[in-house]
């Protein structure tokens, strides 16, 4: 049974992600944003669902396509906002970007644009949590085109070798960028991979946030009790192109109008009754995300540029000669 | 004092920064050796590394601080990162420096950049500690430098000590540093001893070092090249050319001011690096001198470098590679009839 606080807030964060996409999709297409942006229309119950399942303070990492982990595990949307704008009170002080999204003071250790760089940074966060003897539970997420990638399998290796109870999450969401994962995997299920590691594995319909919570939560007990890794794969599919501004022509109509059935907002509004909300507990709900997403583009666009020279700090702790020479 | 070996100069650093913090850990392939056979007598800490400098760190401090890893440096440096940030101090091993292919992603894309890309928020307290060089007859993949691969990465810091007493003093400061840092042990300078004061207490990264005073020509010596700058500037001193050598020690930062003092004093410069001439760390300091001290040379800037080749296997040939104290000699007398 999960408490209504917990019901409400994943609802909340679900809404808000997807209108926070919606949102800056629809901005990128009106006017310029800078850079490059990945959204995640798709993932939303899998960024909710594991972070429901996660403390404040509990490490992650994320990757490019990260705005919806940023805001599921507590990043300000002020601050999300602005630094896609490339603002000086962006998260990142403008330095980061939309695809560097990443707020370590929440436990974030970082949002990479390197596919599989994520896993073998938690990794060493979890060696840390074990030699401290400190508890904190350490979620790496990637998709599923990270999979082929040397990175994640030496940390997979290290982390089932060292004993180290981390959580690999897979979000399968059916294409690397513009490969489908059905050509690209040589395994029948994407989480065969984890057999060569003899790491415990669960796959779950990453659509549906409740279910995405009760494997997390499961496999973070499980992981802690044995003293082992565990890889979770969720499946869900991403209607998002790989980036804003993707013609998506690999992605079939007819496949994306199947998937649209298992949309997981769709699924979040059709179970609501189940969780004890109403139609006017939802409403309001969708209401506040509404109005923070609001709010949040609101502040941004108010937001001063950094200045220039800004660029020369903060690249070393200490640094004894000019940066700029 | 006592005279040590930069073998045991680091191997006592390391053992000091052990003891001093207890966050401080090491992850390596064979830093220990013996993994797996604990219950053979004889066989922990078999290794200590393929040089054996880390030997005798895994019996006094177990297993939990000091981690025989797979051969997966992407997986262990990735994890070194994460255990930076997180609180601990890790140190790492890389073999040798030309493995550095294997795991450049985790150095270049995120040691170097969690803290600038993600809002200084974020500090990476780690030491890569690596073997360079040539004249081990180890072949191409065994013998580079590559002092500039990292120098140039902005977010690293690049260490190069030459002897016993700098590797010492220098890997206590990069063990205490809050950036990463690169920390290159040259293979043929291990064996090489110096005094080393027990008590010495940790050199600054950035400063570099004057090794001898001299008024006629500065050379600009790095790692193992302070020993041929040494020997030619021994040989040179016999017919009355006085050579100042300068060790900047560090490169990234590097010790720009003590550079230029030298250069304004003697007017005349080479620079001697074993690694390849193109975008070395030759080409980078000589660069330095003719912006900044250009109305203060009295000749154009020497490199003497390794050519733009592979490190060749064969003795004839590894040594035509290396640059030599005969080389430095030549270029010193034509720069002094200028």
């Amino acid at each position: 049974m999960i408490e209504k606080e917990k019901i409400n807030w994943i609802y909340k964060k679900i809404f808000t992600i997807r209108f926070f996409e919606e949102r800056i999709k629809k901005i990128a297409k009106e006017k310029t944003v800078p850079g490059y942006l990945h959204t995640c229309i798709g993932s939303e119950a899998i960024c909710v669902g594991v972070m429901a399942a996660l403390n404040q303070d509990d490490w992650i990492s994320s990757t490019y396509r990260n705005h919806g982990h940023a805001i599921a595990k507590g990043c300000e949307l002020n601050e999300i906002t602005s630094e896609i704008y490339g603002r000086k009170t962006g998260i990142c002080k403008g330095r980061g970007g939309s695809m560097h999204i990443s707020d370590f003071s929440k436990g974030m250790l970082g949002s990479f644009g390197i596919v599989a760089a994520g896993p073998a940074v938690v990794l060493g966060a979890a060696l840390q949590e074990k030699i401290n003897k400190s508890n904190k539970t350490c979620v790496s997420f990637f998709g599923d085109g990270a999979i082929h990638n040397g990175a994640f399998h030496e940390a997979a290796g290290l982390a089932k070798l060292w004993d180290i109870p981390m959580i690999f999450v897979c979000e399968n969401n059916g294409y690397a960028e513009a490969t489908a994962t059905d050509w690209h995997l040589n395994t029948k299920e994407l989480s065969d991979i984890t057999k060569a590691y003899d790491m415990l594995s669960y796959i779950g319909d990453g659509n549906n946030v409740f279910e995405v919570y009760d494997i997390t939560k499961k496999a973070i007990n499980e992981a802690k009790q044995k003293n082992t890794p565990i890889f979770l794969e969720f499946k869900n599919y991403r209607f998002s192109g790989q980036y804003e501004g993707d013609t998506q022509l690999y992605q079939p109509q007819e496949e994306i109008d199947k998937a649209k059935q298992n949309d997981p907002i769709k699924l979040a509004k059709e179970n609501s009754s189940k969780y004890g909300l109403n139609k006017n507990d939802l409403e309001k709900i969708i209401n506040e995300a509404k109005e923070e997403v609001d709010k949040a583009f609101d502040f941004a666009d108010t937001q001063p540029w950094p200045q220039p020279e800004d660029a020369l700090e903060e690249v070393y702790v200490n640094y004894p000669v000019e940066i700029n020479r | 004092m006592t005279i040590k070996t930069v073998k045991d100069a680091i191997n006592d650093a390391l053992v000091q920064s052990f003891e001093e913090d207890k966050n401080v850990i090491l992850m390596g392939e064979d830093i220990a050796g013996g993994k797996g056979r604990e219950q053979y007598q004889g066989t922990q800490d078999a290794w200590g590394g393929p040089f054996g400098v880390t030997q005798g760190l895994y019996t006094k401090f177990g297993g939990e601080r000091v981690r025989d890893t797979t051969i997966a440096e992407a997986g262990f440096f990735g994890a070194a990162i994460g255990a930076a940030m997180t609180g601990l101090r890790p140190i790492v091993e890389l073999m040798y420096v030309d493995f550095a292919g294997v795991c450049f992603d985790q150095m270049m894309n995120q040691a170097a950049k969690v803290r600038y890309m993600f809002g200084g928020k974020q500090k990476v307290p780690m030491v890569v500690r690596t073997v360079v060089g040539a004249g081990f007859r180890a072949g191409s993949e065994h013998s580079q430098t590559l002092y500039s691969l990292y120098t140039h990465i902005p977010g690293l810091k690049v260490v190069a000590p030459y002897d016993a007493y700098d590797a010492k003093g220098l890997l206590l400061s990069s063990i205490k540093d809050d950036d990463p840092v690169i920390f290159m042990e040259h293979k043929r300078l291990y064996m090489t001893s110096c005094e080393v004061p027990d008590d010495l207490k940790p050199i600054p990264i950035g400063k570099g070092r004057i090794r001898r005073e001299g008024t006629d020509v500065t050379i600009i010596a790095i790692q193992r090249m302070n020993l041929f700058a040494e020997e030619a500037a021994d040989e040179l001193e016999k017919i009355n050319i006085s050579c100042e050598i300068v060790d900047p020690r560090t490169y990234s930062p590097l010790d720009e001011e003590l550079i230029f003092q030298s250069v304004k004093k003697t007017g005349k410069v080479i620079v001697v690096d074993e690694s390849n001439p193109k975008c070395s760390l030759a080409s980078e300091i000589s660069s330095l001198i003719s912006e900044k001290c250009f109305s203060d040379l009295k000749a154009a800037v020497i490199k003497i470098t390794a050519p733009h080749t592979p490190v060749p296997f064969s003795p004839p040939m590894e040594d035509f590679y290396i640059p030599s104290t005969k080389k430095i000699i030549d270029a010193v007398k034509k720069l002094k009839d200028v």
